[in-house]
């Protein structure tokens, strides 16, 4: 009873760090999605509150805290008050298979624990894929309950797009669980370490998943509804798209969920097609006197990581213009979709040659 | 003793996910109530209304939507369930052998008939 005591004390420690460290990244990138815009635009970025405006996102917080709760008239209340919530929560429990570090097994206070991992699921690839689409329900039941023309119209765009890029996301992995032989991110981690010649998006045999790494890239952006896929959003003619209606708390939770999904899908391309927590060098890792530091230098090679495939959805967003909705829906099925189904014939074929 | 062992690391693997929704649901709702509490609240019938760029609603919201979206989630259903028959197979590739492999080619032509079919149709089609 107390072995269960300790375990749930541990999970809990777990789960309250991954929560804060992604919330907080979240404030982090708000400011950070605004600076990297200001740069590459040749201007400074908020810098009215605080240094550098580094206090930026505290402040946008506040004001959405406190702000007034407009719930329309005509809109259907419990699916409104809900769809953002139904939004933020798949963003947030994806993270519950990431491993972040190390896969270790530590024995503390006599109960065996993985401190990098909340759970190694058997199933963690199908898992985020399960959740990913439930996120679809929060942006198409907040578009439809809001009754009004726009947020109809951004939630439905929203839906479609979302199910059609789903699609090529299930399809670009297909290579690296053939590769791996696993669904358990941890498993497929593993698989990969030893430096970048073996990250299944340069290994160089039986394929390298490059290809498939770009469209689950593509196809990532345009599930969180980033430019050049933020048609739902769409200001200039949508004006804000599925949440036009919402104000205060609930506006900030789709706000959250989106730069959440963000980071997801940034550590999910990093774990299936990067190495995870695997350093491009092997040098670059601590080990052999210094192996009890390794999860120092894992937990920074996955941050560095992370933090690139971010950077580079700011740089997308303020490079490329927004595609028109019918270039979106031909380029997600027209394009994407042969590419990824060759990949995977391309690479059971090979595998199966080099086997 | 093995149903039960099963049971035991099922459990042991699950609850800390079941833990975490419940968490984050949590956050969520406790959030939204908190941030009830201190903001404030002067409904009026003007600002309830929908937003409709500042003119008066002319019209419920509630209107049939382009028969284009249905066949794009048809689409996604079907392609979907197809995809995820490829999952089992790909992480058994190397112990299904060249059986697994041509079985599942046949498997992805006939996908690839169900997609060039719809391509045909102009189900893809978007204008």
């Amino acid at each position: 009873m107390v072995d269960v005591g300790i375990k749930l004390a541990l999970t809990l420690t777990q789960i309250a760090s991954v929560m804060g460290i992604v919330l907080l990244t979240v404030a982090l990138l708000t400011l950070l999605e605004r600076k990297v815009l200001g740069w590459m635009q040749d201007r400074m970025g908020p810098m009215e509150v605080g240094p550098y405006g580094i206090l930026q996102p505290v402040a946008d917080g506040l004001k959405l805290f406190f702000k007034e709760d407009i719930i329309p008239a005509g809109a259907n209340r419990i699916m409104f008050s809900m769809a953002p919530v139904l939004s933020l929560v798949p963003a947030l429990i994806g993270f519950a298979v990431i491993p972040f570090g190390p896969t270790w097994n530590v024995e503390w206070f006599g109960v065996e624990f993985k401190p990098f991992v909340i759970s190694d699921i058997n199933i963690g690839v199908l898992y985020i894929l399960a959740f990913a689409s439930i996120g679809a329900y929060g942006v198409i039941l907040g578009g439809w309950s809001s009754n009004s023309k726009y947020s109809l119209l951004g939630g439905l765009r929203s839906a479609a797009q979302l199910i059609s890029y789903e699609l090529n996301v299930g399809l670009a992995i297909v290579g690296v669980l053939l590769l791996s032989s696993s669904l358990s991110m941890v498993t497929i981690t593993e698989a990969q370490t030893g430096g970048f010649w073996r990250w299944y998006a340069f290994a160089p045999l039986p394929f390298p998943q490059f290809i498939a790494f770009v469209v689950f890239i593509i196809a990532s952006v345009a599930e969180t509804n980033r430019t050049p896929f933020d048609l739902p959003e769409a200001e200039s003619e949508l004006v804000a798209g599925f949440f036009t209606e919402y104000s205060g708390m609930r506006f900030a939770f789709f706000f959250l969920a989106e730069y959440a999904n963000m980071i997801l899908v940034s550590c999910v391309a990093t774990v299936l097609f990067f190495g995870g927590w695997d350093a491009p060098l092997p040098f670059l890792q601590f080990h052999g006197s210094l192996e009890h530091l390794e999860w120092l230098s894992g937990m920074f090679w996955f941050t560095v990581k992370v933090y690139t495939f971010l950077f580079l959805f700011f740089w997308l967003r303020a490079t490329l213009p927004r595609l028109r909705y019918d270039q979106l829906m031909r380029f997600g099925w027209k394009v994407l979709l042969p590419i990824a189904l060759g990949n995977i014939v391309i690479t059971s074929i090979m595998a199966y040659i080099f086997s | 003793m093995v149903g039960l062992d099963l049971l035991a690391e099922y459990l042991s693997k699950y609850s800390p996910i079941l833990i975490f929704i419940v968490l984050a649901l949590g956050f969520g709702l406790v959030t939204l109530a908190l941030s009830y509490l201190v903001q404030p609240k002067y409904p009026e019938a003007e600002k309830l209304t929908t937003y409709e760029c500042g003119s008066e609603p002319f019209s419920d919201s509630r209107m049939p939507f382009p028969i284009r979206y249905y066949v794009i989630a048809m689409l996604f259903v079907i392609f979907d369930i197809e995809v995820i028959f490829l999952y089992p197979w790909a992480i058994t590739f190397y112990d299904l052998g060249i059986i697994g492999l041509i079985e599942m080619l046949i498997f992805i032509g006939l996908f690839v008939v169900a997609y060039v079919y719809a391509w045909q149709k102009g189900a893809l089609e978007w204008d």
